[in-house]
């Protein structure tokens, strides 16, 4: 026989928070891996390119203040810590330190030998490129310019025109010497490599390409819910099976057939692919929520004269409307994100976000503050739609099966 | 109500067109093509060359299965077999299924005895809701390795600052599909979570208080309670998991291209297709690659039928 329960002593606060201290740390800690990626990635992209290429994102939380470690180490001893002391070479002089911008100037220029033919450092030890940044950034805070400000929208600006430079898109147009590309408009916000056009793109294939796919759907589902037929079970169990079956499968002859048409690199044809792939899925999950509503409503609804046609407006679809939403947003989700149909059928044609991107990785080679903030332009509508809709992107998911 | 034999087929008919058109006919097409050329016009047979190993109408897929082995001895073929597209495809079903699964348990286990439950799954499941290619973006940055002495790379400065040496990790051979693997397990873990957490809210609360007032740890709770209640959820979880491993494509695609021995069965699909211009290669790749998947849908069809009897 087991004893009697006893009720365990209450712990005082603090014993119980520390025999829950293992708990709070391991699901901290996971939570933590999970986000510090995407947050490196978020103030990268609102970093300055010369910043992030030199610097860690965490540095930004540690800002350097006056008097750098670099600073006393290799220049304070012949300058002073004021920078005065080499007349020659006074380094609250403006027009002296303007001739050093970057850290890359101001290297070469100390790896040269002074006048006299001695190394401008004596015993040869350089800077190392984290160290020349501050050096660099220290030299402007004596010559009493400005710093440079530690954020920046540039790199947003220069995503969204498609510019891709050294310098930023608002440096050249107040310059007034643009690339060929750029015309200092609005009319750049359309240029095909920037992620405004991008942008626009994944907008106009989403929408289609999520609508049609839940009309289909809502209908075939209510013929599989309300309807007797022959074939019913069987239709509905091969249906079930083709959800599973891989993007690559049906690719190669629907672009071959799409060739044939003319409809390859065009926003239809790829709203149809969407709708038909997405459409197994769609269906399951439409029938099991219509499937699902009481019976006597309908019975009812058809004893008071109602067709099948108004069954399905006036009852059907308003009260699936939690299922018409799951659906929407995980359509929109996955239409919005996929790369591999916009590869194949829209290519370069008619660039989407997730094609922008992955071209800048693999042909282009653009820079971190332009691939920072472009992944973050593409995550912005995502990410806003899952926060807002959570609860049913959530049900969408446990109602089954899916899709891939 | 009753109806006109015809009516049923005119809701189902939009559908059953698009999937017929989209689904159905390009299947059994690219069954069809993986017995033709390169060029989808003639038999795959014709090529085959007097004295050079060839499987007649099935050359296509001798190219697919050993064109990636080295077959001069069992030695050879094993080292190979792992650097090849189904061996590294093999170690993405393995390692990133088992940790997803096993993160997503525990993470659906534990996080509801905190108050900041809801929190921590959102922060978990969020990267469900952006791309792969955005997530490919993050982890090339925390994978970023600097020639010069600072690291800007998460995950190398703190290796540098421990006092270590930094790794190149995409572009190094062995290293880097396990680098490609724990992006796939940060995306996928908020997945599996929320449908183990579903399920474990299916637990009857008095069987757990009933089994602790009898003694039994939380351990013996979770493994000879929870876990069993649930098995049937884990199973599914773990074959629609594996479904989606086979059929992963961007996360490789944006992280290395394919390069640097990274290479997996959907993205030598789409290399053969469209870099080689192979049809016959390409579908035979696509092929194999349901084939491989059969079983698992097996499974899953299996399920939803007995879901079905339930209803």
């Amino acid at each position: 026989m087991n004893p009697p329960p006893t009720a365990g002593p209450k712990l005082p606060g603090f014993a119980r928070f520390l025999r829950r201290l293992p708990l709070h740390l391991v699901i901290i800690g996971i939570t933590l891996i999970w986000i510090i990626p995407a947050v490196g990635l978020l103030i990268t992209s609102f970093r300055p390119s010369q910043d992030i290429n030199t610097s860690g994102w965490w540095t930004v939380f540690t800002p350097t203040v006056s008097g750098s470690p670099a600073y006393d180490s290799y220049c304070a001893a012949c300058h002073g810590p004021s920078g005065q002391d080499v007349p020659s070479a006074d380094l609250t002089d403006r027009a002296l330190v303007d001739k050093y911008p970057r850290s890359l100037q101001l290297l070469a220029m100390l790896r040269k030998p002074l006048a006299d033919g001695t190394p401008h450092i004596p015993g040869g030890q350089y800077p190392n490129a984290q160290e020349a940044a501050d050096l660099t950034e220290h030299l402007r805070a004596l010559a009493g310019k400005e710093t440079q400000a530690a954020f920046t929208l540039d790199n947003y600006v220069d995503s969204l025109m498609g510019y891709r430079g050294t310098s930023s898109y608002r440096q050249v147009c107040a310059a007034g010497n643009p690339p060929l590309d750029i015309t200092c408009t609005a009319a750049d916000l359309l240029n095909p490599r920037g992620m405004g056009r991008a942008f626009v793109n994944s907008l106009l294939v989403t929408l289609p390409a999520t609508l049609l796919p839940i009309l289909f759907a809502a209908l075939a589902a209510y013929a599989f819910s309300w309807f007797d037929f022959r074939g019913r079970q069987l239709i509905f169990a091969i249906l079930v099976a083709l959800q599973v079956v891989p993007l690559q499968m049906t690719l190669v002859p629907i672009s071959r057939l799409y060739a044939q048409l003319g409809l390859n690199g065009t926003f239809i044809g790829v709203w149809l692919f969407h709708t038909g792939f997405g459409m197994p899925y769609a269906i399951y999950l439409m029938r099991n929520f219509i499937g699902a509503l009481p019976r006597d409503l309908f019975e009812s609804a058809y004893l008071d004269g109602a067709s099948h046609w108004t069954a399905f407006y006036r009852l059907a679809i308003p009260l699936a409307l939690p299922a018409v939403a799951a659906l929407a947003i995980f359509q929109f989700l996955w239409v919005w994100n996929d790369l591999l149909v916009a590869l194949v059928f829209l290519g370069g044609n008619r660039p989407v976000m997730t094609y922008q991107i992955s071209n800048m990785v693999t042909s282009i080679g653009a820079g971190w503050h332009l691939l920072t903030a472009s992944a973050f332009l593409s995550m912005l509508l995502p990410m806003l739609v899952f926060f807002a809709f959570q609860r049913y992107f959530v049900r969408g998911m446990l109602s089954g099966a899916v899709k891939g | 109500m009753r109806q006109g034999p015809a009516i049923p087929w005119f809701y189902l008919l939009p559908a059953l067109m698009v999937m017929t058109f989209f689904i159905v006919y390009p299947m059994i097409t690219t069954v069809y093509l993986s017995f033709t050329d390169r060029t989808g016009q003639a038999p795959v047979s014709n090529t085959c060359v007097e004295g050079q190993p060839c499987w007649g109408i099935f050359e296509n897929y001798r190219y697919t299965l050993t064109q990636e082995m080295d077959t001069s001895s069992p030695g050879a073929l094993w080292t190979s077999f792992w650097r090849s597209s189904f061996g590294n495809n093999i170690k993405w079903i393995v390692f990133m299924v088992t940790a997803a699964v096993a993160l997503g348990l525990l993470i659906a286990v534990l996080a509801d005895r905190v108050p900041y439950e809801p929190v921590a799954k959102a922060v978990i499941f969020l990267p469900m809701a952006i791309s792969f290619v955005g997530a490919g973006i993050i982890w090339r940055f925390v994978y970023d390795y600097g020639s010069t002495q600072t690291q800007i790379g998460l995950l190398n400065a703190i290796i540098t600052r421990l006092g270590g040496q930094p790794v190149a990790w995409i572009p190094t051979p062995g290293v880097n599909t396990f680098a490609l693997i724990v992006v796939g397990v940060w995306i996928w873990t908020g997945f599996c979570m929320t449908i183990l957490a579903a399920a474990l809210k299916s637990v009857p609360d008095e069987v757990l208080e009933a089994a602790r007032v009898d003694g039994a740890n939380e351990w013996q709770v979770f493994s000879g309670i929870m876990v069993p209640i649930i098995m049937p959820t884990i199973t599914v979880v773990i074959t629609t998991m594996v479904i989606n491993t086979l059929k992963l494509f961007d996360i490789v695609y944006v992280m290395t291209g394919g390069n640097y021995g990274t290479e997996v069965i959907a993205t030598r699909m789409y290399r053969e297709m469209y870099l080689n211009y192979n049809v016959g290669h390409g579908t035979a790749v696509a092929v194999v690659l349901v084939v491989v998947i059969l079983p698992f849908v097996y499974l899953n069809i299996r399920r939803f039928l007995e879901q079905e009897a339930d209803r």
